[in-house]
């Protein structure tokens, strides 16, 4: 065999010619998930590096000693140390379980921390790196609704609502509230923070924040039926200013997403174009959330609060068809049983869902943490720094749910 | 309704002439392809007179190596169809781009992906790892069979009946489309009407008896038939691994087994446990099948653990280092797999603390699977490593399945998994470790037990062809899966919009069509060893000059395994038998009680398919009849009385005197 090394130039060209290939590849691709553009997304994928790091310490050393030791002990080598009976060392099975436990802690501190301030359900408590959240912004709200196979966004401040096509204002905290008409998906836009499942007669929360205004694509997720491979949307980041003047054109455009129009969308239908509405109706996504979007339903908060009342005994029977959603086939199939609905139905229903309006739990919300700073040793002054210069030691609170009311 | 329809619909439930795919040519090809290779085996089997040999040796064998053997057929067998399944994924997924659609309709696609899950999972990687601990477990603890041979036999069939029901879902309705793991309300009647996800679930809970009974009969084995001396901690590791593994079993498949009637009486009786109606959680699911999901992951994989342990110490001429950590390792991995499941669904809005929770836990798996690694590691240092081919699987094992590891502890990072989730990076890891440890683990296994199975070493030739297309091959299909994960590409999908993808998925493809390359010269392998076993006979029993029990019997053993019980007084009870010069006995033999073959097994899990296809196409009459059937057959047997025979001392004493001309003709050659 060869050993000689090659002269250094010829490797170099050798090296180069090896990876010309490989890096025209690796060029052409976006590589979004570890170059994201919401600081959500960005520090998640700072915690796919340190911990590929982090693990590397321990991974690398064992695969070079694998190697190593099958070429150095190999038969044929003859080895002198050859020892059939060695086979217990008191101090090397200390190291083999505290290296990769050491590793481990180290991790797993990482892990508490990340996930926590990485919460979907927190609220966003900086704008990125440099920037705080200011005191005064109001997050954008924007109820997300997975639809066979099509996603539906509703900007209650706005009243507008739009399909397939997710526009926000970059650097002002979005806060995602999700649900889905039929089964399961997940709402995921690699470029602005990682993903949410998006789930029937629930509500999943995201907060996240987009830096750069752009375009940028969204997906499901998650693997929800035969038209899923399109179930993509647009994102696109726009200034505050376009946003407004964006938002604007779409309420003096035309379509109303009234309860009707949203029980024609939700049909199971693929590839479909982006459409804006111009007015929505003013609790869709609640009465969503709640399997009471069509006329004559009672709503789940409504049932749960019968129940809670211990229910209707015999009486509840009643509830059946009221209650119905996609039991007996697909929402879009299914118009309440005709013929079901008896008078008594009606009286029920009318007694006690007299609005038909859903209502919504309160829900939890984790605040973010009004700085980071101390994240770095609990309440200490970084070294070197003047008591002044670490703010937020003393303004850290723990969050805790609700307790912002 | 007609009469004439209510008349076919009481006769045939849902089934119909529109049941058979004829508008599918990939299907209706299959089909024709099957259908002829079918009729030639048949009469191939018919020509040479072969049936009665199959039935009586065979198919009604209680001997737990014969259903050893014919679980790894099975396994081999579904290996194949899985992989087709894969290798159409592939194609389909590098056609798709610039408005392409592939040559796959969504119907046929969905089923391919879901099939190939259930398939590679419960029908591959379950009967090969249940077929090693059958083979090998009895063997290594010197005991004549398992405790429950009757119930072993039965097992494996039950296991083949589910597995005939995947395979006729291929030519008589659908399979389920819905993944895997068939989440609801996807795999509910309102978004699952079809059959489906009933062929999924009567497949699953037929072979679920079959793997829970085999779990029982094992830990048993293991517990109550180990030889005079082989206290727990001198059992051999496989020993171990496989009491773990069969642990998990019986303590999960039973979740298996009730989520999945939940999910039966949801579809067939109208509850309402994971509907989005009346209260329905389908969250519920989600949590139980992955309580039964992520265990399951350690049953396939301790075994193989178990078999790198065996291999390392054999190859390395050296004793295990660190065998008590080893056995604490495993033991710590059985009871923490029970608690990192919900790490499988950190995207479905748990609190931070619940997930990190899980994070936790499941980081806190790797430090044992780390040290079980060093331990290998330090088997080998100080050793002499002979690469045979077990021993080159072992490596390559030990080289992916780091990186494998590695990316499964970052999945584990909840803020990683929320941005890799569903992501090809995902797919790309757990083929990582189920290829990298389990399928490895596997063909380590066949190259090592093959001549104790049959007397004869496989040729190693065709053997390295294999190993190192199925290395490259690996890493050429999944490295590229790895990388689009990175650029936020999802699983399942069918069409791609983004052109500059359509590059890494023509490298996916083409390193499957290097695995195939590689399952090729594997069946070669097998074939070419076959022709010329004479050239490749074992005659010692112990051609690797290993140090575990199996070892000390004849390749293959005889039926008793072992004419008298061996007395265990060390870890590696062979090598310090060699050592002792512990000679075998050669007299004093005694007939050897054992159980007489039955066809029970078999009708009962005939009876079990006919009672599934039944149900799954509601034909009600025939589920009454076949579990009427069932039970009467059931309790028919048990009063069978004529289970037991005498191996008579004659042919005891001409078994071994034959073994011993065989190990004097070795000596001989030697």
């Amino acid at each position: 065999m060869d050993t000689e090394p090659a002269p250094p130039p010829f490797r170099k060209l050798l090296l180069a010619l090896a990876l010309l290939p490989l890096t025209s590849l690796l060029g052409g691709c976006d590589w979004v998930v570890l170059n994201p553009l919401g600081d959500v997304a960005r520090q998640q994928a700072d915690l796919v590096v340190i911990s590929t790091w982090l693990m590397l310490l321990i991974i690398v050393p064992v695969m070079a000693l694998t190697v190593f030791f099958a070429w150095k002990y190999r038969a044929a080598n003859d080895a002198p140390d050859y020892d059939p009976e060695w086979s217990h060392s008191t101090q090397l099975e200390l190291v083999i379980w505290s290296a990769p436990l050491l590793i481990i802690i180290a991790l797993g501190a990482v892990t508490w921390v990340g996930t926590h301030l990485l919460d979907p359900y927190r609220t966003i408590g900086r704008i990125d790196q440099a920037r705080d959240v200011p005191a005064s912004a109001k997050p954008l709200e924007v109820q997300v609704v997975a639809l066979n196979w099509k996603w539906l966004f509703i900007y209650p401040e706005q009243q507008i609502a739009t399909v397939n096509e997710l526009v926000v204002p970059v650097d002002r905290p979005l806060r995602f509230r999700i649900s889905s008409s039929a089964v399961m998906n997940s709402f995921y836009a690699p470029a602005l923070a990682g993903q949410i499942y998006a789930m029937p007669g629930m509500e999943t929360k995201l907060h996240a924040v987009l830096n750069k205004a752009g375009q940028y694509e969204g997906f499901s997720a998650n693997y929800s039926g035969a038209g899923f491979s399109h179930m993509h949307f647009a994102l696109r980041g726009v200034d505050e200013a376009n946003f407004a003047r964006w938002a604007q054109d779409v309420r003096k455009g035309a379509g109303n997403l009234d309860r009707a129009a949203y029980l024609n969308l939700e049909k199971p239908s693929e590839k479909e174009p982006v459409r804006h509405y111009a007015s929505v109706a003013p609790d869709l996504f609640d009465a969503v959330v709640n399997l009471c979007v069509r006329p004559g339903k009672m709503c789940m908060s409504q049932m749960m609060a019968l129940d809670a009342r211990g229910g209707m005994g015999n009486a509840g029977r009643w509830n059946l068809a009221a209650l119905s959603y996609d039991k007996f086939g697909r929402e879009e199939v299914n118009t309440v049983l005709p013929g079901m609905l008896t008078e008594a139905d009606q009286v029920f229903i009318k007694a006690y869902c007299a609005d038909n309006r859903p209502m919504t739990a309160p829900g939890m919300e984790v605040k973010a943490p009004v700085s980071t700073a101390t994240l770095r040793g609990a309440g200490l002054v970084w070294p070197g720094a003047s008591p002044a210069a670490a703010p937020g030691t003393t303004k850290f609170a723990i969050a805790t749910p609700n307790s912002a009311s | 309704m007609t009469s004439a329809d209510q008349h076919w619909s009481f006769l045939f439930g849902k089934l119909s002439l529109e049941a058979l795919p004829l508008h599918e040519p990939i299907i209706v090809a299959t089909f024709a392809a099957v259908a002829v290779g079918g009729a030639a085996l048949v009469g191939a089997l018919t020509y040479f007179k072969l049936w009665g040999y199959l039935w009586h040796e065979w198919f009604t064998s209680v001997d737990h190596k014969k259903i050893g053997i014919m679980y790894m057929i099975l396994g081999l067998v579904m290996f194949l169809r899985g992989f087709a399944d894969a290798i159409m994924m592939r194609i389909q997924q590098a056609m798709a781009f610039n408005g392409s659609e592939g040559y796959l309709n969504a119907h046929h696609y969905d089923q391919i992906f879901t099939a190939h899950g259930v398939i590679m999972i419960f029908f591959v990687a379950m009967p090969f790892v249940t077929g090693l601990m059958n083979y090998v477990v009895p063997l290594q603890i010197g005991a004549r069979d398992v405790s429950f041979p009757f119930l072993n036999n039965f097992s494996f069939w039950m296991t083949t009946a589910g597995a005939m029901l995947v395979m006729a879902s291929l030519f008589i309705g659908e399979f389920a489309q819905t993944g895997w793991l068939a989440y609801p309300p996807l795999s509910g009647l309102s978004y699952s009407p079809g059959v489906g996800v009933d062929y999924y679930i009567w497949a699953l809970q037929i072979a679920g008896v079959g793997t829970t009974l085999s779990g029982i009969n094992l830990i048993a084995t293991i517990v109550k038939l180990r030889a005079p001396g082989m206290t727990m901690m001198k059992m051999p590791v496989f020993t171990w691994t496989s009491l773990c593994t069969n642990v998990l079993i019986v303590a999960s498949f039973p979740v298996l087994t009730a989520v999945l009637v939940l999910l039966t009486l949801d579809r067939y009786v109208g509850t309402n446990f994971f509907t989005n109606d009346f209260g329905g959680s389908p969250m519920m699911y989600v949590n139980l099948i992955w309580i039964w999901g992520h265990p399951e992951v350690y049953i396939l994989v301790l075994p193989v653990f178990g078999v790198f342990s065996e291999v390392t110490a054999t190859f390395s001429g050296k004793k295990l280092f660190g065998y008590s950590s080893m056995v604490y390792a495993t033991v710590v991995i059985t009871i923490l797999s029970y608690v990192v499941w919900l790490h499988h669904f950190f995207t479905m809005g748990s609190g931070a603390s619940v997930n990190s929770f899980f994070g936790i836990t499941t980081m806190v798996i790797s430090i044992p699977t780390g040290a079980k690694l060093f331990n290998w590691l330090f088997t080998m240092y100080r050793a002499r490593i002979r690469f045979d081919l077990p021993m080159m699987w072992t490596l390559a094992f030990m080289l992916t399945f780091v990186i494998g590891g590695m990316t499964g502890v970052l999945l584990a990072v909840p803020p990683a998994d929320f941005v890799l989730h569903n992501s090809l990076f995902l797919i790309a890891h757990f083929h990582n470790v189920i290829i990298g440890g389990v399928v490895f683990g596997v063909f380590a296994a066949i190259n090592y037990w093959w001549p104790k199975a049959f007397g004869f070493k496989l040729e190693p030739f065709w053997g390295k062809v294999s190993f190192w297309c199925w290395v490259v091959g690996f890493w050429l299909a999944f490295t590229p899966l790895y990388a689009m994960g990175l650029m936020g590409v999802t699983r399942r999908l069918r069409v791609f919009d983004d052109p500059s993808l359509q590059i890494w998925f023509v490298i996916a493809a083409i390193g499957a069509g290097v695995i195939a390359i590689g399952i090729a010269a594997m069946l070669l392998q097998y074939a070419v060893s076959i022709i010329r076993r004479d050239q490749n006979r074992d005659l010692t029993g112990d051609p690797w000059n290993a140090r575990t029990l199996e070892w000390a019997t004849s390749s293959p053993p005889p039926a008793y395994n072992f004419a008298f019980t061996p007395v265990v007084h060390d870890l590696d009870a062979w090598t310090g038998m060699k050592r002792a010069g512990v000679g075998r006995p050669l007299e004093g033999f005694r007939p050897i009680h054992m159980p007489k073959n039955t066809g029970a097994g078999v009708i009962l899990a005939g009876l079990s398919t006919v009672c599934g296809f039944a149900l799954i196409w509601h034909v009600w009459w025939l589920a009454a009849v076949g579990f009427a059937a069932l039970l009467i057959t059931a309790i028919a047997h048990t009063f069978n009385y004529r289970r037991d025979f005498h191996i008579p001392v004659e042919t005891v004493i001409e078994t071994e005197a034959a073994r011993t001309r065989e190990l004097a003709l070795a000596g001989a050659a030697a």
